[in-house]
């Protein structure tokens, strides 16, 4: 029997295909469908001669899929690598590969979500937001050029090093390096939000609580604001935000959050507590 | 609005509708998706501006597992055309956005119910070895998720902007538009509190306070907290390599340190 070998081309394809991972995401089976069709062009390659095992080899990897679609790729990767030994007569059963992949979808979800949603996306996103609302075209673009251009990287790369790993990565990614990754992540995710809290919220309370002229004859105006200011600045948004954590924890629907903020602002504007 | 401003619409509609599941590329944003729909309309400055005020909005709407958040995508196109061609404040448009952002949740939770249907037809084309079947499968719930945003967009681009639009939106009275405004000035913070949830780590909770001190009493910008955040970042995990190896009495491989590339400090 003669050797199946992917080639560079071939992963480049799965490279590709990987972008569209959950274009039909459903609630059944998730990104079964996508993960299939980003594996097609190996396994058609693979199984050109052998029909039967390329019907099965379809079948298995519409099972069950669901993880952080760019840390999917190397688990594609991976996958690819396996097929390719089984092709060439390895002993892999259906059991083996469906288990790599039942085994890595959780903990590089684990790694993925704090990582690319926790940290990567909301501090590009604030920063592209923050300059945007000046109306200038550089915000939304920092954030969709920066973002596009580390998810794509991790993608190629995700594939590429999952092929070229194969199943040692799987050994790899039970050991500590994971978890040094997705706390250092948050401990950056965390700081950088604290800060936000802090810089790019505003809330202004113009209420007078006392007004007199001086014994130099200034007519000094105390507001709420300006106690809150001499206290803790950005005391408020803190306070909101840990509000907020508590009522998301409590099962609370965010949008219901949001129009509950807004009731404030808009009670709190018409009394003249919010300016 | 000009027929080729309608199907560049809609085209701008159809690519948000499908990042929207796909979150690859991220043209489904507020940031991205707004400022598109005013470049088509001939109003950048203003989509700009409204991506941003929406994007602090929705800065912690994120699908993670199998939970969906609310629908990001409808709320951008369908806001940013009401604003831009009603001529519309931008408080007007973060009313708008909200009650979107549900129909937009409603709608995607929808298509991807019914594509278990594509699922099922999937695994039949798989037993018949067609690999083209699955891949048009895959592309029928990609294209459901385009065209539940452009259909709704199209029909709003075709009434916004008449006598009767513009007067139900100037209806809203002042006090709730200037209170939404105000209130757009720390809605973000329900963001900040999903991306705080999400990372789960008690025990890392001082790092967001020294972030919020120093945010207070200093006037760092955010790439200077950038560099502070991987410099705690490898201080944390040097403190955390520690702790594992004496758990494990030095039975560790490798130094993951060196992970943490210095070049990235700059």
């Amino acid at each position: 029997m003669s050797t199946k070998q992917l080639t560079k081309s071939d992963l480049v394809s799965i490279f590709i295909r990987s972008n569209f991972l959950l274009g039909s995401f459903n609630f059944e089976r998730m990104q079964a469908i996508g993960f299939c069709v980003s594996l097609i062009p190996a396994l058609k390659k693979l199984y050109k001669d052998d029909p039967e095992e390329y019907k099965r080899s379809l079948k298995r990897h519409l099972e069950f899929f669901n993880t952080q679609p760019f840390l999917a790729t190397p688990i594609m990767g991976i996958i690819a690598a396996m097929e390719e030994k089984k092709a060439n007569g390895a002993d892999i059963s259906e059991g083996t590969l469906s288990g790599v992949k039942v085994g890595l979808i959780g903990p590089l979800a684990g790694v993925g979500d704090p990582i690319f949603w926790g940290t990567l996306r909301p501090v590009l996103a604030a920063l592209g937001a923050g300059i945007a609302l000046t109306g200038s075209i550089i915000g939304p673009l920092i954030f969709f050029v920066a973002f596009n251009v580390i998810r794509l990287l991790t993608n190629w790369y995700g594939v590429m090093y999952g092929y070229d790993k194969g199943t040692e990565l799987v050994d790899e990614m039970g050991g500590n390096k994971m978890r040094y990754l997705t706390e250092g992540s948050s401990v950056l995710g965390l700081l950088v939000m604290g800060a936000l809290v802090a810089k790019w919220t505003s809330v202004n309370m113009p209420l007078v609580l006392s007004e007199y002229d001086n014994s130099a004859g200034e007519h000094v105006v105390t507001t709420l604001q300006s106690i809150l200011d001499s206290l803790m600045p950005s005391i408020v948004p803190l306070l909101m935000t840990f509000a907020c954590m508590y009522l998301l924890k409590k099962g609370m629907n965010p949008l219901l959050i949001i129009v509950g903020l807004f009731a404030i602002g808009i009670v709190g504007y018409a009394v003249g507590l919010f300016a | 609005m000009t027929s080729m401003q309608f199907i560049l619409l809609i085209v701008v509609a159809m690519v948000a509708g499908m990042a929207s599941v796909l979150d690859e590329a991220q043209f489904h944003r507020p940031l991205v998706a707004c400022t598109l729909v005013g470049l088509v309309l001939g109003d950048v400055t203003t989509g700009i501006i409204l991506g941003g005020t929406l994007e602090m909005l929705a800065l912690g709407w994120m699908n993670v597992g199998a939970a969906m958040a609310p629908d990001a995508a409808l709320a951008s196109v369908v806001s940013a055309i009401l604003v831009i061609v009603g001529h519309q404040s931008i408080g007007a448009g973060i009313a708008l956005a909200v009650p979107l952002a549900a129909a937009g949740q409603v709608l995607t939770i929808f298509v991807r119910t019914i594509t278990v249907f594509f699922q099922h037809l999937a695994d039949k084309f798989a037993a018949e070895g067609n690999a083209f079947g699955i891949e048009m499968c895959h592309l029928g719930g990609l294209l459901l998720q385009g065209i539940r945003v452009a259909v709704p967009a199209a029909l709003v681009a075709i009434v916004a902007g008449t006598d009767t639009v513009n007067a139900m939106l100037n209806s809203i009275p002042e006090v709730i538009t200037r209170g939404l405004q105000v209130s757009g000035g720390f809605i973000v913070v329900v963001g900040y509190a999903m991306v705080i949830n999400m990372m789960n780590a008690k025990s890392l909770m001082p790092y967001f306070f020294l972030g919020f001190l120093l945010a207070v009493f200093t006037d760092i910008n955010l790439i200077g907290f950038g560099a502070i955040g991987l410099i705690c970042a490898y201080f944390h995990i040097k403190g955390l390599e520690r702790e594992l190896n004496v758990a494990a009495s030095g039975a560790s491989t490798g130094n993951p340190v060196d992970d943490v590339d210095d070049s990235d400090l700059m």
